[in-house]
């Protein structure tokens, strides 16, 4: 565990940072994220919507969570954890979100598709990182030193809604991919895949299959 | 007569304690997972888990921001009386819920499946699942709430009796290395699996079983609990750990629960509760006295039994 390579990065993060990042390194975050998901891309994306505030220079971090939170009665918030949320349902915006905003990290759940790293992340200079555990929303939340914003509450509702998150030694977050494309998850089950076959052997197939079934245990599930 | 008071104020803690402290267990389940744990990622992971749940505890904030889907089991004594009965008691959850939601605060995750509204307090319709339990010769009310994570981690397949022991363990691991891939169950998790019953009722006894019995807890048939020993040590084989890395981590514990099923069929579901296994319980005694554990003590003998009378022992 001692072998863990661990960084600390302030925001917006630079290219050189990024570039020195590689697979299986912790990182701790000081700075500006903000939260978007399935809600922020339907209206930005599809809709066309203008993005509410201009995050050039003030982040380039995309959390893909949503916090446990409530309004407190003189409008403040009160931020108890942040949790990810599996990042693969939002492959399809990844493209169109990152050259709108210049984004150049993404932190999620579960990672993305592994050609999402090859064609879209790693040609654009973005990076992955997935949050530890995943359940680790107390440690993120303590890391949240202020809601510095939020847009389309009313809206979206408080999982859904666009949040500004003022971090202090935010994390901790595992490099997922690189800049070269390379993804920890995707190494680490290929090692795994090769020990299933032994897992089966000797055990008979069931009487009825199921439609649709495969046998090919290295099918990605994303 | 329980004064209906007395379930605001339990149904509301619990729900305080089930999100904010990992029950001991679970907890001690985990650590002991870090010795045997040789991958740096893998055991990298655990330790992280075993701080958020300190800075949870700590700070009196929730493990995981994502509040799954939390319900009540309430267990009621043949001998209680609850003031302003069922209905009453019903509502004292639903209060207790919207409560919590705000209070704690817990994440709002309950919303129309076809809407998408949302009240922002985890209450509609259905909401929380509220599931009825009996207990003879007792006067007391158990009242368990379990926040499960509500995604990913469960599936369910009709098998048949010619299917035998392999054709559960195969689907076992089927819905394991499918589920623990990249850690979407957010393993390692106490792996409930229901065997037989009617379809719903076999999604039930293993949801049951996964979340309403404690990390080291066995079945009361021996051969039953060899299974259980024996899934254990199929998952951890594996080769996978948390976050679906290269390791030996995937099941805290396995727990097995029957109910007698089609003389055609062998049903089975899997369900995993996860890094936040949360749940906590609270005993409503007749005289108003409340007492909190993080044991439901969900299956008793008369919860298994297999007679069709029950004579009080
Ligand atoms: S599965 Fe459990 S630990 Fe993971 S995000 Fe959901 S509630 Fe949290």
């Amino acid at each position: 565990m001692s072998e863990l390579k661990q960084v600390r990065l302030s925001l917006p993060a630079t290219a050189e940072d990024i570039a020195t990042l590689e697979p299986g390194t912790i990182v701790f975050l000081d700075g500006v994220v903000y939260t978007a998901r399935e809600g922020v891309y339907q209206k930005v994306i599809a809709e066309r919507k203008p993005l509410p505030i201009k995050l050039d220079g003030l982040s380039n971090v995309n959390f893909h969570c949503s916090p446990a939170a409530s309004r407190n009665d003189d409008g403040s918030f009160n931020v108890g954890g942040v949790t990810a949320t599996a990042s693969f349902r939002f492959s399809k915006w990844m493209q169109d979100w990152l050259e709108l905003t210049g984004t150049r990290i993404v932190i999620g759940k579960g990672g993305m598709p592994r050609d999402d790293y090859k064609n879209i992340l790693a040609p654009m200079g973005a990076v992955y990182l997935t949050t530890v555990g995943y359940g680790t929303g107390a440690l993120l939340g303590r890391g949240i030193t202020k809601v510095r914003d939020v847009f389309w509450l009313d809206e979206l509702g408080i999982a859904q809604a666009m949040w500004l998150f003022e971090v202090e030694n935010f994390g901790p977050f595992i490099v997922d991919s690189d800049l070269k494309g390379n993804s920890l998850f995707a190494t680490h089950g290929d090692q795994i895949n090769k020990g299933l076959g032994a897992l089966y052997k000797g055990l008979k197939a069931p009487a009825l299959r199921r439609y649709g079934e495969t046998d090919n245990r290295e099918d990605e599930v994303l | 007569m329980i004064a209906i008071d007395r379930f605001d104020e339990a149904a509301f803690a619990i729900m305080q304690q089930a999100a904010i402290d990992i029950p001991e267990d679970y907890r001690l389940g985990i650590r002991s997972m870090v010795d045997g744990e040789t991958q740096d990622l893998s055991s990298f992971v655990l330790k992280t888990m075993l701080d958020n749940w300190e800075a949870a505890s700590g700070d009196r904030r929730p493990m995981c921001a994502d509040t799954g889907l939390p319900r009540y089991y309430i267990k009621v004594g043949n001998d209680a009386s609850i003031e302003g009965g069922f209905v009453a008691l019903e509502r004292a959850l639903r209060h207790a819920t919207a409560r919590a939601t705000q209070e704690v605060p817990l994440r709002p995750n309950r919303v129309h499946p076809l809407w998408r509204t949302d009240s922002n307090n985890n209450v509609g319709i259905n909401a929380p699942e509220v599931e009825w339990s009996f207990e003879p010769n007792v006067d007391w009310v158990d009242v368990t709430t379990v926040h499960k994570g509500g995604l990913f981690g469960t599936d369910y397949r009709m098998l048949f009796p010619g299917d035998g022991i392999d054709g559960i363990k195969r689907f076992y691991l089927d819905t394991l290395v499918a589920f623990g891939k990249r850690g979407l169950c957010c393993q390692p998790a106490i792996i409930g699996v229901g065997l037989g019953g009617s379809k719903d009722t076999c999604m039930q006894l293993g949801k049951q079983a996964a979340c309403l019995r404690t990390v080291g807890d066995r079945n009361p048939d021996s051969k039953i609990a060899d299974l259980e020993l024996e899934l254990k040590d199929m998952a951890n084989n594996i080769g996978m750990g948390p976050m679906g890395f290269v390791g030996s981590s995937m099941a805290v514990d396995c727990h097995i629960e029957v109910g007698y099923t089609h003389t055609g069929g062998m049903p089975i579901s899997v369900h995993t509760f996860c890094l936040s296994s949360r749940r906590a319980t609270a005993r409503v005694h007749a005289d108003g006295k409340i007492e909190y554990r993080t044991d439901p003590r969900w299956f008793t003998p008369y919860m298994r039994r297999d007679t069709v009378d029950w004579s009080a022992s």
